[in-house]
C-alpha cells in the first residue's frame, strides 16, 4: 500500500516520493531492521516533520534519500526514493551526485563538526559555485556573500572570510543554510537543525527555514524529536517508531486528536505550564531493539491500550479519516474520541 | 589562562572583534584567523620553539653555504698535524689525517641535512599516500596495506638497512650520490609504516566527520573529498610525525656512517667523523667530542620543533 493511494493532496506528481524503503544494518550482533517500508512524499512548498525517538529510523531516511548512508553495515533491501519521478536508488553514481546539492541539500544537527574547520566559510560555499556551476571566484564570493546575507548574517562581507570556529553556534547553522543553498536545491532536509542550539536561536532558525521555504517554495523535510519545534512549521506531520510510520497527518488535527497511542504519548510527555505541580508523564519502556521488533504491532510492550490483536497481528497503515493515516487496530476509536 | 599572552590569543580565537588592553590595535574586526596563523601566533611566543629554530635555521646555513662560516678545505690533510688539541688555528682541533675538524664538522652538516630532509620527504610522501588510501577506502584494502605496513615494521631498523645496503652496495657504483641516494632510499623504506599508521589513523578519523558527510550530501565527489577535506585535516599530526622524524634520520645516518655501510669518505658528514675518531677515543676525545656535539644538538633542535608544533597546532594544550 503506497501513500498516494492514502494521502489525498495536490494532484501533481511529488517532488520526492519515498515509496516502501526497507533498510537492514547488519551487525556482529545480529541483522537491525533498521527501517520496516517508509513511505511519505513531499510537495514542493510543503514542510513534512518527521517526528521520533532516537533510533526510531527518521536520520537512516534521510541519509538514504540522499545517498550518503554508510554501506556497510547498511544494505537497502528494497523500496523506491522518486524525485519527480525518477528513482534515485536506481540511478547512476553520477545522476546522485547532480542530485546533491543542486536537487536535494541537507543540513546536520551540529553545524559545528559538518563545516570543515580548515577553510574559511566562504570558501565552503564558493567551492560549490565553483565546482559545479562553474563560476568565477569573484561572482562565487558575490553570491557568498549574498546568501550569508539571506540568513541574516550580520556583517556578511567580513564574515565571508572567518572561520567556521570563529562563528557562534547559532551563527554556524545560519551558514550551513547558506552552504546548502548555494545551489538552490529544490527540497532541503534539515536532520535535527536545532538540536544543538539553546531555546531562543532555535526559534530564529526555525523562523528563517520558513521563511526561507516560503521565499523559494522549497520542499523542506524536517527531522526532529522535539515536538514544540514542529507545531508551528509543519504542514503535514509523520510519526516514525521502529522503522516504521506510525501515523502520517496534517499538523493541526494531530494536535487536535492523535490516531495512534504512541503520538497520543508523545504529546502526554510533554511538560504543560496549565499542569503545574502534577506528574510528568513518561512512556513506559524503551523503544524497542531492533534486531529483535516483537510480534504484531511494535508499540504494544509499552502501548497502554493493547489488546490481543496487538500482540499477533501487525496494525496495515489505513486511512482512519480523510487526509490521515494511522497504523494502529483502533485508530478510529481514537480519532473518534472512543 | 592567566598568562597574558594566551589569554590575547584565546580571546582573538573566540572573537577577533575582542581588543585587549588600551591600545589601538589596527586591524579589521572581521580579520579571518585560520588554524596555521592561530599557530603561528602561538608558537612565536614559545621559547622551545624560538630556540630549536634558531639552531635549525644555524644548521642549515651552514649546510647551504658551509663557506660562510670556514674558509678552511675539510679535505686538506697534513699528518704532521695528526690528533692536534685545539687551538687558535684550529678551534675545534685536528682529527687522525690532519685536517681542520671545524671545518670538517661545518662541511658535514650538509650530508646530513640532506639525507634528513630527503628521507623525510620520501617517508612522508610513500606513508602519507598509503595511509590516506588505507583510511579512506577501508576494507580490503586497509587490510592489505596495513598487514605489508606490519611486516615492514617487524624489520629491525639497522639490521634492515645493513641488508639493503650491503647488498645494493656491490652492484651500484660508490660515488657520492648514489650513497647518499642509497642511504636516504633504505631509511624511508624502513620508516614509512610508522607514518602511515599516523595518516590511516587520522584519516579513519577524519572521514568520520560531518563535513565529510555534509560535502558528500552536497554532492562533492571521492577525489574532492580525499584533497579537500581530509588532507588538509590530517596534515597536523603529519607535520609534527615529519620534524620530529627528521631528526630521527639525521641521527640514523650517523648510525649507519658509523657501522661503516653508510656514507664514507669523500662524503663528510658527522656519522663518517664520529666512525674515523672511534679508534681513538682515549688519546683525542675532541676528534669525537664536536661532531658528535653537532649531530645530539641538530637532532634535539628538531624533536623541539616538532614538540612546539604540536603543541601549538592541538587546541587542547591551550
Amino acid at each position: 500500500m503506497t501513500v498516494e493511494s492514502i494521502v489525498d493532496s495536490e494532484a501533481a506528481g511529488p517532488l520526492l516520493a519515498v515509496d516502501e524503503l526497507f533498510v537492514e544494518f547488519r551487525t556482529r550482533d545480529g541483522v537491525a531492521k533498521v527501517l520496516n517500508g517508509v513511505s511519505y512524499r513531499v510537495e514542493a512548498g510543503e514542510t513534512l516533520a518527521v517526528l521520533g525517538e532516537s533510533g526510531s529510523g527518521k536520520s537512516v531516511t534521510a541519509q538514504t534519500i540522499m545517498g550518503i548512508l554508510d554501506t556497510p553495515p547498511g544494505v537497502i533491501t528494497g523500496g523506491e526514493v522518486r524525485y519527480h519521478g525518477e528513482n534515485l536508488l536506481a540511478a547512476s553514481a553520477k545522476r546522485r551526485r547532480e542530485v546533491r546539492g543542486s536537487g536535494i541539500a541537507m543540513i546536520f544537527q551540529d553545524a559545528l563538526s559538518a563545516l570543515n574547520p580548515v577553510f574559511t566559510v566562504g570558501f565552503q560555499i564558493e567551492e560549490q559555485l565553483r565546482v559545479r556551476r562553474g563560476m568565477s571566484r569573484r561572482d562565487a564570493r558575490k553570491r557568498a556573500v549574498e546568501l550569508l546575507d539571506q540568513v541574516r548574517i550580520p556583517n556578511a562581507r567580513d564574515r565571508v572570510r572567518q572561520y567556521p570556529h570563529e562563528f557562534s553556534g547559532g551563527m554556524r547553522q545560519r551558514a550551513m543554510i547558506a552552504m546548502s543553498l548555494a545551489l538552490d536545491p529544490e527540497l532541503l532536509i534539515a536532520d535535527e537543525p536545532t538540536t544543538a542550539l539553546d531555546v531562543t536561536v532555535q526559534a530564529q532558525i526555525m523562523d528563517l527555514l520558513r521563511e526561507i521555504q516560503l521565499d523559494r517554495h522549497m520542499g523542506l523535510i524536517l527531522i526532529t524529536h522535539d515536538l514544540g519545534v514542529v507545531a508551528e512549521v509543519a504542514d503535514r506531520i509523520a510519526v516514525m517508531y521502529a522503522g516504521r510510520i506510525v501515523e502520517q497527518s496534517d499538523a493541526v488535527s494531530l494536535y487536535r486528536q492523535p490516531g495512534h497511542p504512541y503520538t497520543q504519548a508523545l504529546l502526554d510527555s510533554l511538560p504543560r505550564l496549565d499542569l503545574k505541580g502534577a506528574r510528568l508523564n513518561t512512556i513506559k519502556g524503551l523503544p524497542p531493539s531492533l534486531i529483535d521488533i516483537p510480534a504484531g504491532c511494535p508499540f504494544h510492550p509499552r502501548c497502554p491500550r493493547v489488546r490481543d490483536v496487538c500482540r499477533t497481528d501487525v496494525p496495515p497503515a489505513h486511512r482512519p479519516a480523510a487526509g490521515r493515516l494511522s497504523a494502529c487496530h483502533f485508530a478510529e476509536e481514537l480519532i473518534s474520541g472512543e | 589562562m592567566t598568562d597574558p599572552s594566551t589569554a590575547a590569543s584565546g580571546a582573538a580565537v573566540s572573537a577577533s572583534e575582542f581588543v585587549t588592553g588600551a591600545e589601538h590595535v589596527q586591524t579589521k574586526p572581521g580579520k579571518p584567523r585560520s588554524l596555521a596563523s592561530d599557530a603561528w601566533y602561538d608558537l612565536r611566543r614559545r621559547p622551545r620553539f624560538i630556540i630549536s629554530a634558531a639552531l635549525i635555521l644555524l644548521v642549515l646555513l651552514m649546510a647551504a653555504w658551509p663557506s660562510l662560516f670556514t674558509s678552511v678545505d675539510p679535505n686538506y690533510a697534513d699528518l704532521d698535524r695528526s690528533r692536534l688539541g685545539p687551538s687558535a688555528q684550529a678551534w675545534f682541533g685536528y682529527d687522525n689525517q690532519g685536517a681542520d675538524i671545524f671545518a670538517r664538522t661545518i662541511y658535514g652538516a650538509r650530508a646530513s641535512i640532506v639525507v634528513g630532509i630527503s628521507a623525510t620527504v620520501f617517508t612522508v610522501l610513500l606513508g602519507g599516500t598509503l595511509g590516506l588510501l588505507a583510511g579512506y577506502h577501508g576494507g580490503w584494502v586497509d587490510a592489505v596495506m596495513s598487514r605489508v605496513a606490519d611486516i615492514f615494521f617487524g624489520l629491525p631498523f639497522v639490521l634492515g638497512a645493513i641488508v639493503i645496503l650491503s647488498s645494493f652496495r656491490a652492484t651500484g657504483g660508490s660515488s657520492a650520490t648514489e650513497i647518499t641516494l642509497l642511504v636516504i632510499l633504505s631509511i624511508s623504506v624502513l620508516s614509512w609504516p610508522a607514518c602511515m599508521r599516523i595518516t590511516r589513523a587520522a584519516a579513519i578519523t577524519a572521514k568520520q566527520q560531518d563535513y565529510v558527510k555534509a560535502a558528500r550530501a552536497l554532492g562533492a565527489s571521492t577525489s574532492r573529498i580525499i584533497l579537500r577535506h581530509l588532507l588538509p585535516n590530517i596534515l597536523a599530526p603529519v607535520l609534527v610525525y615529519a620534524t620530529i622524524a627528521l631528526g630521527g634520520f639525521i641521527g640514523a645516518e650517523a648510525t649507519l656512517s658509523f657501522l661503516g655501510i653508510g656514507l664514507h669518505a669523500p662524503v663528510v658528514s658527522w656519522g663518517v667523523m664520529i666512525a674515523d675518531s672511534r679508534d681513538f677515543l682515549r688519546i683525542a676525545p675532541h676528534t669525537l667530542l664536536f661532531p658528535a656535539a653537532f649531530l645530539t644538538a641538530t637532532v634535539l633542535a628538531f624533536v623541539m620543533l616538532g614538540d612546539a608544533v604540536r603543541e601549538a597546532l592541538d587546541p587542547k594544550t591551550r
